[in-house]
């Protein structure tokens, strides 16, 4: 059973002269079959977190420590940490000409397995998966992410997440630009990768509604970079009815799912 | 430092300082001055590492061995009073005209009438490490035939070559040109073509190995209805110049014309060089062209300059673009790819191999398509990228 360990974590990102903290003392504990709601205002950091824990170059760590069961994550290169378990959905998906997603999804998953998987069973396996989240096998031949609507490309991250089997994910809203179908079909998704109760999910949202499909064990509000308090599921209900208002002192409008 | 060429999308026409229309041509290298390097159509070439092929000082010490292998096409080695010869166009500097003024045997290869022809590979190889050749070749692709045509050079020395291309009313050609070099080799060329009524050519110029190699290719129109698609792949690395410099020039109706070029540079002065100039001429209503270059800076250190030239004298268009861009290695694909599992040196290779991935799609030959597929590979496994 895996745990992410985040303590007092500072990050800065590094414009052209100067470097700005974002990130000013996160301390979080994910366990294999939790889920982490993360829920913040525009901007309070939460995709920075994200990312520096994925190991963007772009972010700086200044302080702080992440552990995977233990192990210093930090010290280890962007690949280095997929391979040791972590998975990161993005809100932005990039796009790669010309490498074919079946491709690439040959490829993560010989690298994250350590070996390549058979064939047979692979095209299998990859059909089902497709199947599952409603994609088109067409998009196989697809160059990654390449021309996808904002909802494809949500549901190929989720994809990934099935075929890679991290020990924690992290999902960078996810949920943002789909439609109603959309929502539920990667909800379910989802779902079926946590069933197995063996990986530990960090979910970053801005709404609740996701949170009817997916129910949160805990719920944390994240503000100005760090997490300004925590609670159960009843903790989004409270946000969906007041907003951030009352972390942020603005008044923003309630987050409507 | 990585010194980066940077023309963004650009919307109007960039009109050269002297109209392509002015260039001057003859076949006589007399005719011409000796450049010193300043002129523009030389000013991005290195002169020095021409070995003497723009001034005069390098007489022909050897042969370009031509061997071809097809079984449909004509082969003839004919000499220079062949009245055949220098259809397709007239040398436009010195070098070409040197090359014209010096070969003593060119070789013509006919594809003939409504023949559909399989694949012919034309293997060219240097004269030798130290030795100069000059050389000619004449494709011409008669009425309604169709054929793919692969120039393979290969081997070392000092080159300098003009190649006709002549493409009949209706034809349908394919001219793959492999540029795959020696490490010493210096190589000069000119593609000179030309289409008659609908006909199509597709051109695509693969540069890989070589000192310096400076090609350039030229389409023109001869009918009305041509469809002329020039493309263009190329790597370079530590000390290498390529030279690249495509022309398009409309002066009959209703032609299409499409030029992409793609490179990628590594290594300490690797160096790059894409000129584009297209010319429609007032005569040439309706015409339709695009022209794209980018260009993918692998490491520090590598220079890639990239001109898009377009000159419109006629406002009766069908439309007429152009794009360039020269970037680094782009650092978000870099972390989605190694963000799931996998390791940097890979990545690398997926991204470069995608970048060129619909230029070598284009090339309709499976064979000389895992080639290079194959060549781009050892490029990139040589620095360990
Ligand atoms: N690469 C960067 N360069 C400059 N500023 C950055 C960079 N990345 C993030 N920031 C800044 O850091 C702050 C936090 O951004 P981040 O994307 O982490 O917020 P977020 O909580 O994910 O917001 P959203 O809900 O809009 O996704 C913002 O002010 C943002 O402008
Ligand atoms: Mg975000």
């Amino acid at each position: 059973m895996s745990t992410l360990e985040i303590k007092g974590l500072h990050v800065s990102v590094a414009t052209d002269e100067t470097s700005k903290e974002i990130l000013s003392g996160v301390d979080l504990t994910i366990r294999a079959g939790e889920t982490h709601a993360i829920m913040g205002p525009n901007g309070s950091g939460k995709s920075t977190l994200s990312y520096a824990i994925a190991g963007h170059p772009k972010y700086e760590v200044t302080s702080g420590e992440v552990t995977l069961d233990g192990e210093d994550v930090l010290a280890m290169s962007v690949d280095e940490r997929a391979r040791a378990g972590l998975f990161l959905a993005m809100q932005y998906p990039v796009e790669v000409p010309g490498v074919s997603m079946s491709n690439f999804l040959r490829t993560a998953a010989t690298a994250v397995r350590g070996e390549a998987p058979k064939l047979r069973h692979w095209v299998k396996e990859v059909k089902e998966a497709m199947a599952e989240l409603d994609i088109d096998p067409a998009f196989a031949e697809r160059s990654v992410n390449e021309g996808f609507s904002g909802g494809e490309k949500k549901r190929h991250e989720i994809l990934q997440l099935a075929l890679l089997q991290p020990k924690i994910a992290i999902l960078d809203e996810t949920d943002s630009g789909l439609d109603v179908d959309a929502l539920r079909v990667v909800s379910e998704g989802i779902n079926r990768v946590k069933a197995g109760g063996e990986v530990g999910i960090m979910l970053i949202t801005h709404y609740t509604r996701i949170l009817r499909h997916i129910t949160p064990d805990f719920v944390h509000v994240f503000a100005g970079g760090r997490i300004v308090e925590s609670g159960g599921s009843e903790l989004a209900d409270q946000l969906e009815e007041h907003g951030y208002v009352r972390f942020t002192g603005k008044q923003e409008p309630a987050a409507i799912g | 430092m990585t010194s980066v060429a940077q023309t963004p999308h650009s919307h109007g026409a960039v009109v050269p300082k002297a109209s392509r229309a002015e260039q001057f041509a003859s076949f006589d290298v007399e005719a011409f001055e000796t450049p010193g390097g300043r002129e523009e159509i030389w000013r991005f070439t290195p002169m020095r590492r021409l070995r003497g092929l723009h001034d005069g000082s390098a007489p022909a010490t050897g042969e370009l061995t031509v061997e071809v292998d097809g079984p449909d096409v004509t082969v003839e080695t004919v000499g220079r009073d062949d009245d055949r010869l220098g259809a397709a166009g007239t040398p436009g500097d010195r070098v070409a005209a040197q090359a014209y003024s010096s070969f003593t045997t060119a070789t013509v290869l006919t594809v003939p009438q409504e023949v559909r022809a399989g694949v012919t590979t034309v293997t060219l190889t240097g004269p030798g490490e130290g030795k100069v050749a000059y050389a000619h070749l004449q494709v011409r692709a008669e009425r309604f035939a169709e054929a793919v045509v692969v120039l393979d050079h290969r081997g070392s020395g000092t080159v300098a070559d003009n190649v006709e291309i002549l493409v009949g009313d209706g034809a349908k050609l394919t001219v793959v040109s492999v540029h795959d070099w020696a490490d010493d080799a210096v190589q000069v060329s000119a593609h000179h073509a030309k289409l008659g009524r609908d006909a199509t050519l597709r051109h695509h110029l693969v540069s890989l190995g070589g000192d310096l190699v400076r090609v350039s290719p030229t389409a023109v129109f001869a009918a009305p209805g041509g469809d002329a698609e020039l493309n263009g792949l190329y790597f370079a690395d530590a000390g290498q110049h390529i030279e690249l410099r495509t022309f398009a020039d409309h002066a009959q109706p209703n032609c299409k014309s499409n030029v992409t070029y793609k490179g990628a540079l590594q290594g300490d002065g690797a160096r790059t060089v894409w000129i584009g100039d297209v010319l429609i001429r007032a005569a040439a209503e309706g015409t339709e062209t695009f022209e794209l270059n980018r260009n993918l800076v692998l490491t520090e250190g590598a220079r890639a300059d990239s001109v898009p030239n377009l000159e419109i004298e006629t406002g009766e268009i069908a439309g007429a673009g152009h794009a360039s861009a020269t970037g680094r290695f782009d650092d978000e694909q870099l972390f989605y790819l190694q963000a799931r599992g996998i390791p940097e040196g890979v990545a690398r290779r997926l991204v470069v191999r995608g970048f060129f991935h619909e230029l070598l799609m284009k090339i309709g030959v499976p064979e000389i398509r895992e080639r290079l597929e194959a060549a781009i590979e050892a490029e990139l496994e040589a620095v360990g990228a």
